[in-house]
């Protein structure tokens, strides 16, 4: 964990409203695990005030040169642009100073390799499944099933074709693969692969189906929950979700950016989740 | 090779310590309650024995579950947080935080509350003789259950009383710490000087309130919260101002501090030390960097000790 103030390598647009950004950040491979997050300070002056959490999509590296340039380490995200950090961040070009605390939380444990995995992305919440996606394969079978509202919405696809990982696409809409919802596609790949573990991370409502549907297979779920945040470290406690067993009387409150941002199904709350996140977890 | 010899007044640096209420500060900053957790959670990015002092989030008597989400959003300059003082508790904090903290090389003020005054009597109380603890800071901004939830710090008799019961209950140096939300902050502070304050600390949030125009629902779970960072900082410097010349204890200075020019205005206006809050979430270096700049200041500026800067306003 640390602040590094830091450059940014590239800031490109990917499809309408998601950018794909690379920042150097040397050690990274050494630091971060899958599903682990950054906090980026947008700019140095105001505003915005607080720092924007983005999951890590890809740790990177570009060749040393032949000139004797040393190798260099970049963390890659990918953002949609949705108000007025991700605004500016939008405009930010290769050779822009930022800052980046991080990795921060806790991120996927990677479970038994004999398990069937199944990721389960929705938009922008596919993010963090690309580095959990990249460990899986060395020992397991992974299959992406990937939801989003419109055909927009369908990013990154093809770089997890390409690490062997066999994808399903549904959008909401029918604009690309099947027409629905993603947890139909899960729901009828878990009556064929019983032995499976999911892995989900997307907006509230999403997360909230896949955990019923895993609930009534007794599928070993872990969900990557977003939170508005502030700290990011643990301090301001603004980020809680309620963990299992809560009770006013006996709070157990979990900051989604130290005791997660990944948990097992089994840590959290759900009879409750939907009411107190609804409102952050923001469907995008 | 030989050394280069500096001129004297370049190569001494400036004294930067100060004393609040007996306490003695290597420097004169330190976190706001609530900003900095119980302190081992900024431990990786900041070295907390080069801080003043440390200052843990509010405790009470039993633990606090706080309220619902979304406890925080961001606004111009600032941000509300209605994040209802979620806390451990005054017990697991002595068992389960006070080790880590007992290990810096910084005093440790333990900030608490309670709902009615015989609880915060006896968290006082429950305090008193924890090795490690240097000091107390009473966050009276909170509503008294057994008066209509009436908040302390808004009446300055229930204010006068609440201290006076503490401060039978404590031998360490008390700070109590005001809240904005009045009509007249000076009586405040002299309620609570009167009541045997050793030091005061302003400001605690403002009450504030957003709303998302397109839900057009509150944006806090809790309606209303607490406005903090930047925007508020010339409320601040302006109610550190008239307190410090109301009352004769030591004044700390808290509002929206994240560079040390912030942190000059309330120390020229008579704050003798000040509390970084909000900017700490935006850098986590942020007090360092505070401090730095306050003794290249007076270094510039040819400032010996900075206690020869508090209180220097000009008329
Ligand atoms: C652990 C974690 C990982 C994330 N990873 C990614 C990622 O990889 N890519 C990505 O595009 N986004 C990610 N997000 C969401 C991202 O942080 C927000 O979209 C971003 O902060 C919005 O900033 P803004 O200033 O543009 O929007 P604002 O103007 O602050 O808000 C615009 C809208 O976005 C919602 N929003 C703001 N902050 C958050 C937040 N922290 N979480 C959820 N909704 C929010 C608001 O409720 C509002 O509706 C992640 C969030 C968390 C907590
Ligand atoms: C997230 C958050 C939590 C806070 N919790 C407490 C608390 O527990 N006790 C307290 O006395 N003040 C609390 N405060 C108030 C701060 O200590 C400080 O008075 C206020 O934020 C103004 O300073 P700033 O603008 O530097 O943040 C909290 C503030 C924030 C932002
Ligand atoms: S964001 Fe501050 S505690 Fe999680």
């Amino acid at each position: 964990m640390k602040n590094y103030k830091t450059i940014i390598l590239s800031n490109q647009e990917i499809a309408p409203h998601y950018y794909r950004m690379r920042i150097l950040a040397p050690d990274y491979h050494k630091m971060a695990s899958p599903g682990q997050f950054i906090m980026f300070r947008v700019q140095r002056a105001l505003p915005p005030l607080l720092r924007r959490p983005f999951g890590i999509f890809r740790i990177g590296c570009l060749p040393a040169d032949c000139d004797g340039m040393p190798a260099k380490e970049y963390i890659e995200i990918i953002y949609k642009v949705v108000g007025s950090g991700t605004e500016i961040m939008q405009e930010l070009h290769e050779g822009d100073r930022i800052e980046l605390l991080g990795p921060l939380g806790r991120g996927f444990e990677l479970g038994d390799p004999a398990e069937e995995k199944i990721l389960v992305g929705g938009g922008i919440g596919l993010v963090p499944l690309f580095m959990l996606a990249e460990e899986l394969v060395k020992s397991s079978r992974v299959r992406l099933l990937m939801g989003g509202r419109t055909r927009e919405d369908i990013i990154a696809v093809t770089e997890f074709e390409r690490l062997g990982v066999e994808t399903y696409v549904s959008t909401e809409d029918g604009s690309l693969g099947e027409a629905g919802l993603v947890t139909q596609v899960l729901e009828r790949k878990l009556m064929k692969y019983p032995q499976a573990a999911v892995f989900a991370c997307g907006p509230m409502p999403m997360i909230d189906a896949v955990q019923k549907i895993c609930a009534e297979h007794k599928t070993p779920l872990q969900v990557s929950l977003e939170a508005l945040m502030a700290c990011g470290v643990g301090a301001c406690l603004g980020c809680v979700v309620k963990g299992a067993g809560h009770s006013d009387a006996e709070p157990r409150y979990l900051c989604t950016c130290k005791h997660g941002p990944v948990f097992r199904a089994e840590q959290l709350d759900w009879t409750r989740l939907d009411e107190t996140e609804s409102e952050c977890g923001g469907c995008k | 090779m030989a050394e280069i010899q500096l001129p004297e007044s370049t190569t001494r640096r400036p004294r930067m310590a100060v004393e609040i209420a007996g306490l003695k500060l290597k420097n004169p900053v330190m976190p706001a309650s609530g900003t900095f957790g119980y302190g081992e959670e900024y431990a990786p990015y900041l070295d907390l024995n080069q801080l003043g002092a440390i200052v843990t989030k509010g405790l009470s008597l039993n633990p606090k579950a706080g309220n619902n989400t979304p406890r925080i959003c961001e606004t111009v300059s600032g941000m509300l947080n209605a994040i209802g003082l979620q806390n451990v508790g005054v017990d697991a904090f002595v068992r389960h935080k006070m080790p880590f903290l007992e290990q810096i090389n910084a005093p440790v003020i333990v900030n608490f509350f309670g709902n009615t005054q015989e609880e915060y009597a006896e968290v006082a109380a429950r305090l008193d003789d924890v090795p490690g603890v240097a000091g107390l800071e009473m966050n009276i901004s909170c509503p008294n259950v057994k008066h209509g939830g009436i908040v302390f710090g808004t009446d300055c008799d229930a204010a006068h009383e609440v201290v006076s019961l503490v401060r039978k209950r404590t031998s360490k140096p008390l700070i109590v710490k005001l809240t904005p939300n009045v009509t007249d902050i000076r009586v405040t502070a002299r309620a609570v000087e009167d009541a045997g304050a050793d030091a005061i600390s302003l400001i605690n949030t403002l009450t504030g309130m957003a709303v998302d125009v397109k839900t057009r629902k509150p944006r806090l779970a809790n309606t209303i919260g607490g406005l903090s960072g930047p925007a508020i900082r010339p409320v601040a410097v302006r109610l550190v101002h008239q307190v410090v010349q109301e009352v004769s204890v030591p004044v700390i200075g808290i509002g929206g501090i994240a560079r040390a020019m912030d942190a000059l205005e309330f120390l020229i206006v008579g704050a003798t030390a000040v509390q970084v809050g909000t900017a700490n979430f935006v850098d986590p270096n942020a007090m360092a960097t505070v401090i730095d700049g306050l003794e290249e200041f007076c270094q510039d500026e040819g400032i010996e000790d900075i206690n020869d800067l508090i209180g220097t306003l000009e008329g």
